[in-house]
């Protein structure tokens, strides 16, 4: 099979096949690790069990972190009367919060594309797919879109919040729950891409300015925003709506931007939040206990 | 990168840095020692020592050393089972630069007696990098199967132990010497595309008498 460098790559080939990118993305997976594509398949099915359970994780466990900083947020919201979120965005931003707080309390996760951004793409899949009555293996097919465009990106800019910020870790998450949701319900290639190209323009130049170079503030609770933006994104392009810019462009906008952000905003939590008079506080706190534990 | 990467590692949080590789760190350096683990001195640089216990890096390479893989449900309580099972660890935080943000430096003592001293980085995303064995600057990433040598730098012991793996039809992929001094210690990393069985390094031990140890690393 034909390697694939870009969104535009990939889509086209699975226009001319008619098959999803996610089936493509399998086919390519099995040909380089040398498995069937079966195996591959296999593989990735067997991830959702470990999202569905990182989620559980997340709602049952309503302590905090070790810092204090984060817990119990993901049964606080699921519990809680919406006044104008729909069901499905509620969920959406309760499980991916509920992932990232099972993240941030050591549970086991799924890094999707990493650790801090993990609950974006189980939580918005996860919830679509259920409402919709989708198979495991149609969540499967959602996954392979989703990590084949996470690919593209890390290729074409980065997914490290320590070399391309927030939006490298959370703004790749959102495009590929987009997308993946898209393809969920039988979206176009074109939808896809406008998805995913919307969802990451919303998030360019997101910065990683982590309270204590911890990944619980502002992470957890972006997750869950997130998750709502990468459904908006999906509900703009399967309404026809594009994205002026392609999605290349923008992951390339994004790797572009990424090199520009200073240091003190990647991940080092010299900037930002991380210095704040609250975020210095709540670090010389923790530091304190940690020295006397 | 694969989709895999992408869409993983199974891991236990929150970070693929601070915990995932560090557990990897943890658990190289515990095969790398070849045998059970008594204590360890640990070190942690950089980035590792400043926000370190806040990932439970601690306890991730703690993990490691008993022999957790990244993805362990262990890995929370890994400093109370050390104790559990009589390992003594010890763990120190440096301000010195080793030229990387995550760096990693254990002094590991098996049952036996015997020690090695391992520095490893963290590359993010749960990959990691060997980069020193005993003074020895190695790269030992964990993603090949890996054959280590302890000899002395004496003609032809090279040519023996590439003589035994060719024997069993096992092929090097990649291959790396290096030596204290003309004549003195040396170490070889050898990458193999199959693990090296049992069988063989015991083989390659008792091949040449100037080969003093031998271990094979699985792929972690």
């Amino acid at each position: 099979m034909k390697d694939y460098h870009s969104i535009k790559e990939l889509f086209e080939e699975a226009d001319l096949r008619h098959c999803s990118p996610g089936i493509l993305a399998c086919r390519k997976e099995a040909e380089e690790q040398n498995i069937s594509y079966e195996e591959a398949w296999d593989r990735m099915k067997k991830l959702i069990p470990i999202f569905e359970h990182s989620i559980r994780r997340g709602l049952a466990d309503k302590t905090r972190s070790l810092s204090g900083m984060i817990g119990g947020d993901a049964n606080r919201l699921y519990r809680a009367r919406m006044h104008f979120l729909s069901p499905v965005c509620r969920r959406a931003c309760a499980y991916a919060i509920a992932a990232a707080e099972a993240n941030a309390k050591m549970y086991r996760i799924v890094a999707c594309p990493t650790a801090g951004s993990c609950g974006i793409v189980p939580a918005v899949i996860g919830v679509v797919g259920r409402e919709i009555h989708a198979s495991d293996d149609e969540y499967t097919r959602a996954l392979f879109t989703a990590g084949a465009i996470g690919r593209v990106v890390a290729e074409n800019a980065s997914i490290a919040g320590a070399v391309g910020g927030c939006q490298a870790e959370c703004g790749t998450a959102v495009g590929m729950a987009a997308a993946g949701v898209v393809d969920l319900l039988g979206g176009t290639t074109e939808q896809m891409g406008d998805a995913l190209a919307l969802g990451i323009k919303n998030l360019l130049g997101l910065v990683c300015d982590p309270v204590a170079g911890l990944v619980e503030v502002p992470c957890v609770k972006r997750n869950g925003m997130d998750a709502v933006i990468a459904l908006t994104a999906a509900e703009m392009a399967l309404a026809g709506i594009h994205s002026v810019i392609p999605p290349d462009e923008v992951i390339e906008a994004m790797g572009k931007i990424g090199r520009l952000l200073p240091a003190s905003l990647r991940e080092t939590s010299q900037a930002g939040l991380a210095v704040t008079p609250t975020g210095r506080r709540i670090t010389e706190e923790l530091n304190r206990k940690l020295r006397n534990s | 990168m694969g989709i895999f990467d992408i869409i993983g590692p199974v891991m236990i949080g929150p970070s693929s840095s601070h915990t995932a590789g560090a557990a990897r760190i943890g658990r190289l350096a515990l095969e790398i020692l070849g045998e059970e683990l008594a204590s360890a001195d640990i070190t942690l640089y950089g980035s590792f020592a400043k926000t370190g216990r806040g990932h439970g890096t601690d306890k991730a390479l703690a993990a490691g050393l008993l022999g957790c893989l990244p993805s362990s449900d262990k890995i929370r309580n890994a400093i109370e089972l050390a104790g559990k099972q009589g390992v003594a660890l010890h763990f120190s935080f440096s301000e010195e630069d080793m030229g990387h943000p995550n760096v990693a430096s254990i002094r590991a003592v098996g049952r036996s007696g015997r020690s090695v001293t391992v520095t490893g980085r963290s590359l993010g995303g749960g990959r990691v990098l060997i980069t020193d064995i005993d003074g020895y600057p190695v790269e030992i990433s964990g993603e090949e199967y890996t054959l280590i040598t302890h000899h002395h730098d004496v003609p032809g012991v090279i040519a023996q132990v590439c003589l035994v793996l060719a024997g069993h039809h096992l092929n090097i992929s990649n291959m790396k010497v290096f030596r204290k001094g003309r004549g003195d210690d040396a170490v070889m990393i050898i990458h193999t595309d199959e693990k090296v069985p049992d069988h063989v390094t015991d083989e390659l031990r008792a091949c040449n008498r100037h080969v003093e140890q031998v271990m094979a690393l699985d792929i972690i």
